[in-house]
């Protein structure tokens, strides 16, 4: 943007009087649509700069910094949280984490491919229907559902007692507090999430398509893998976004249906900041799971193969108003 | 050829899988029965019980507080900066698009927790106002998102219109751009208050020990409270979210499409 004034100025040095008061008043106006763009962003880019930006940036400072004996943040800078971390425990939790993040991202995808698709290709009343039922355990309170799952599983509960009573399961065994119990809940409360943007692209892809493709010849499966699924790769690639990411940071979930040994990353981070009060040890977990989080993230943002962005906006055109960098 | 049939059935188990530990929930609401395991006979007990329970009255006070503030200001923010967003396509705006859009692929608790550093560090006290503050900061990126959503099939030409026949900027953005634009605001806001009286991470790390939201407390009786009284309290939210969703669609029509 430096770079108009300087081509203003330029242009004034060759021009007559009247040129110069014309290309004054350009500039005039040029300046005011910039104050003005100014005055309209600034709210949103101050407050998103203050509360968001900042404190994120921040977690990484407070890492290297000791704890003071009353839940504070001491003075000085020190390593010591970070030699911490090579706690054995830490290692497994992390594997423990990306594993359920995985699992559960490769487990929605599965079942909101076919569920897209055949939104996409239902009747628009059916579709109208079917999508409200899908909208519906998205806007439903996330505690709720969690809840709704350990009541299910409950030793007492429905699943359980069927199970055993179909002699599917030992009476003994516990379906609740365990990482399967996790994985199906973080699957349950993820898939709204996985089949919207799949539908969103699926509804936008043209079946001819498949049709064409089967009357060349390819078989079914065929023509669904390589016409159907390139053709709605924005969409997968969103849900991936859409579910892994807030996968890796769930906490609820393992705290509420999880046991000892289903522990992720996120139930560390709260331990250090409520139970323990160890807000710099909070901090280095937090440092840690954003790195975590920043890697499939970069991937898919810059990774091979990727025109525009992952966002669903199109790229900004060129600019009108000078040249870009 | 024909179809294959596989879709239909992943979709419909996917909806069994939706809806069957909702209804289950549902169901034992009504459950006379303090147990679990068996059914004592459809009762409103459950209800009655809650309807003394101060808490979570006081609760429920708190997260409309806190709802009905960060959505007005999150609204105002977010749909001025996807004005912005839209008229001046500048490097600006490139920056002020990464900025909103971040706050949406970070994890919720790593957002409560750098909030919660930065009131440590500067000797905010937390409570009712921290909560809104941390509301709001996660409010403005869905509702920016949704209003240029709105901004993108949007004819312009009305605005030039106005512009020609003399309306200065700000009249035209005032009785032309913003009344045009209502819907989507209107679906900004409306998500954005959903957002909000939903949050459980973000407002658990940033609440401190005075002030308690609706989900917190929920959070609470999972943790140490009764079954029968979650369970009905559960119910309550369904409904509730089930008349703002039908709300919602009735109000945006068919503009919405996920």
């Amino acid at each position: 943007m430096g770079g108009r004034g300087t081509h203003g100025q330029t242009h004034d040095r060759h021009g007559d009087a009247d040129r110069n008061r014309k290309s004054t008043a350009v500039r005039a106006a040029a300046q005011r649509k910039r104050v003005h763009e100014w005055l309209m962003t600034l709210p949103s880019l101050v407050w998103l700069a203050a509360l968001f930006l900042v404190p994120t940036l921040f977690v990484f400072a407070i890492a290297f910094k000791p704890a003071d004996l009353f839940g504070g943040i001491g003075a000085g800078w020190t390593l010591e949280t970070w030699r911490s971390l090579g706690n054995p425990n830490y290692p497994s939790i992390i594997w423990r984490t990306v594993l359920l993040s995985v699992v559960t991202t490769l487990v929605c995808l599965l079942l909101a491919i076919p569920t897209g698709y055949c939104l996409a290709r239902a009747k628009p009343r059916w579709r109208r229907l079917l999508l409200l039922l899908v909208v519906v355990p998205f806007w439903t309170n996330f505690l709720v559902r969690v809840f709704a799952w350990k009541h299910l599983l409950h030793p007492e509960g429905l699943i359980k007692k069927t199970l055993v009573a179909s002699g599917l399961l030992a009476p003994d065994t516990s379906l609740l507090y365990t990482p399967e119990a996790v994985l199906l809940v973080m699957v349950y409360t993820c898939l709204p999430f996985a089949i919207l943007p799949i539908y969103a692209a699926a509804e936008k892809f043209d079946f001819g398509l498949l049709d064409a493709a089967m009357d060349l010849g390819a078989r079914r499966g065929r023509a669904f893998r390589s016409v159907f699924l390139p053709g709605i790769r924005r969409g997968v690639l969103t849900a991936v976004l859409m579910v892994f990411i807030p996968s890796l940071g769930s906490y609820v979930i393992a705290d509420v249906v999880g046991g000892p040994n289903s522990e992720m990353i996120g139930n560390k981070i709260a331990q250090r900041t409520f139970n323990d009060r160890n807000l710099p040890h909070a901090s280095a977990l937090a440092a840690l799971l954003t790195l975590v989080v920043l890697a499939p993230m970069l991937i898919v943002l810059f990774g091979p193969g990727r025109n525009g962005t992952a966002t669903g906006r199109p790229t900004p055109r060129p600019d009108a108003e000078g040249p870009v960098p | 050829m024909k179809r294959s049939r596989l879709p239909l059935y992943t979709t419909l188990a996917v909806l069994l899988f939706f809806y069957l530990p909702i209804a289950v929930l549902v169901i034992n609401s009504f459950n006379g029965s303090r147990f679990e395991g068996g059914w004592g006979g459809f009762s409103w007990r459950w209800y009655e019980r809650l309807w003394h329970e101060r808490d979570i009255w006081h609760a429920f006070g708190n997260s409309l507080l806190v709802a009905v503030t960060a959505t007005v200001a999150a609204t105002a923010i977010g749909t001025l900066a996807a004005i912005a967003m839209h008229r001046y396509q500048s490097r600006l705006q490139r920056l002020h698009y990464s900025l909103i859009y971040a706050p949406l692929v970070v994890p919720e608790i790593l957002m409560g927790m750098s909030l919660l550093l930065l009131f440590v560090a500067l000797g905010v006290n937390l409570g009712l106002g921290t909560i809104i503050l941390a509301h709001v900061t996660f409010c403005i990126s869905f509702v920016t998102l949704v209003v240029l959503a709105r901004l993108q099939d949007f004819d312009y030409s009305i605005v030039e219109a106005s512009l020609d026949l003399g309306a200065n900027w700000w009249v035209t953005t005032w009785r032309v751009l913003i009344p045009m634009l209502a819907p989507g605001i209107l679906a900004g806001g409306l998500l954005a208050f959903t957002l909000s009286i939903d949050d459980f991470v973000v407002t658990f790390f940033v609440a401190g020990p005075g002030a308690t939201t609706l989900p917190i407390q929920v959070y609470s009786m999972i943790k140490h409270g009764s079954t029968p009284l979650i369970n009905a309290l559960s119910t309550l939210l369904l409904v509730a979210t089930f008349a703002l969703v039908t709300a919602a669609q009735w109000l945006t029509g068919e503009s919405i499409k996920t």
